[in-house]
């Protein structure tokens, strides 16, 4: 299980897949997680049209059916914050104990499996892509400008993905068996 | 090619491990193990018709509804791509178009594809399928982009009497059929493809 490569010479240890990985990872994690936070809360694009001006936040976007339409809010806070959110959560809860040689957490293999399950589900990426469409929608007619949510999710975006590409799955379950 | 199946063997589509094929449950991630779901085309065709009748009524009802100071407009999905190229915005209406109306019925005719091949055969390679099931199932959640994009348009465009925008209901059903044809494509076993493809010489093996 603790196989790594050392130099003989320096001592530079040369691969250890798993350990970097994985705290890289939660690093990753981390920050995700505080973005998406911080994202929700601050004013994600503002308008500007005839004097009138308009400030909106990811809240807001997701809250915006009513009446008979609200179940659809729910649904794409689940599919924007919530689930990509407990994607992270989960990631780090299966990961910390593995990154530090300890045995798995409790139920870290059902954590991991609904982590994977949720794959398809975390729409974050879709989203940055809409408010894209969106912008060039009403760039015609209004003025629209970015808020500081709106530069957090751009960032937020790309680390999502760049999780999601350097988690090894292979390795974090051979990691879980025993 | 030799199969986990011709070996006794069952994989775990989840976590990737091999298991023997009596076993049930996969002792690593504690998924459900089937070397085929008998389920899955029934499961497939279930999801596929539920998302085909949520999608007749998100191109009907107006998925965007616009008051300015003179006038009140609602817009479906086809309308609102039409006003745009009327606008000049050639682009933007060819991407909602893509988006909203030719992804999802090229997604609701390569499912069934794929059904009706497992069922009675193809005429596209094993390959082929295989590219196209990935394709579907790749492609299939961008097409929220369009529920996304009503919600940003609605919470930002709130400028009082000068211009309001408020989602419409086709929103609602245009996002369950994106849902319903996820789940659809998701219930789709992709090991039914071998299966199909290696039909004929099946039947000859089992000639006397």
């Amino acid at each position: 299980m603790r196989q790594r490569a050392v130099c003989a010479r320096c001592h530079t240890v040369l691969i250890a897949p798993r350990r970097k990985a994985g705290k890289q990872l939660i690093a990753l994690a981390l920050t995700v997680l505080i973005l998406i936070v911080a994202a929700t809360l601050f004013p994600f694009l503002s308008i500007g049209a005839g004097g009138m001006h308009h400030d909106a936040s990811i809240l807001q976007a997701a809250f915006v059916f009513e009446g008979g339409l609200s179940v659809l809010s729910i649904a794409v806070l689940f599919f924007i914050v919530l689930i990509p959110a407990l994607r992270l959560v989960l990631l780090i809860y299966v990961l910390a104990p593995i990154i530090r040689d300890r045995p798995p957490a409790p139920l870290a293999r059902s954590a991991f499996r609904l982590s994977e399950s949720l794959l398809p589900w975390s729409m974050a990426e879709i989203f940055a892509i809409g408010c894209a469409v969106a912008l060039v929608k009403l760039s015609d007619l209004a003025d629209v400008v970015f808020g500081p949510a709106a530069w957090m999710f751009a960032v937020l975006v790309v680390l999502v993905v760049a999780t999601d590409n350097l988690m090894c799955r292979y390795s974090i379950w051979a990691s879980l068996d025993e | 090619m030799r199969t986990a199946r011709d070996m006794g063997l069952v994989g775990c589509t989840r976590c990737m491990r091999v298991s023997h094929s009596c076993t049930q449950i996969c002792p690593r991630c504690g998924s459900a193990l089937q070397s085929r779901d008998p389920f899955s085309l029934q499961k497939v065709w279930a999801w596929w018709l539920l998302g085909l009748g949520c999608y007749i009524p998100a191109n009907i009802y107006p998925m965007l509804e616009t008051r300015t100071l003179v006038s009140t407009q609602s817009d479906t999905i086809v309308g609102g791509a039409v006003t745009l190229a009327q606008h000049g915005n050639w682009g933007v209406a060819l991407i909602i178009l893509v988006a909203s109306v030719v992804i999802p019925v090229a997604k609701f005719f390569a499912l069934a594809g794929l059904g009706i091949g497992v069922w009675r055969g193809s005429r596209l390679s094993e390959r082929q399928r295989h590219l196209l099931y990935e394709v579907v199932e790749y492609i299939g959640r961008w097409s929220m982009i369009d529920v996304f994009v009503v919600a940003i348009l609605s919470s930002l465009v709130q400028l009082q009497a000068l211009a309001t925008i408020t989602p419409g209901r086709a929103s609602l059903f245009f996002a369950l059929s994106v849902i319903f044809t996820m789940l659809s494509a998701q219930s789709f076993d992709s090991r039914l493809i071998w299966d199909s493809a290696r039909r004929p010489d099946r039947k000859e093996d089992t000639h006397p």
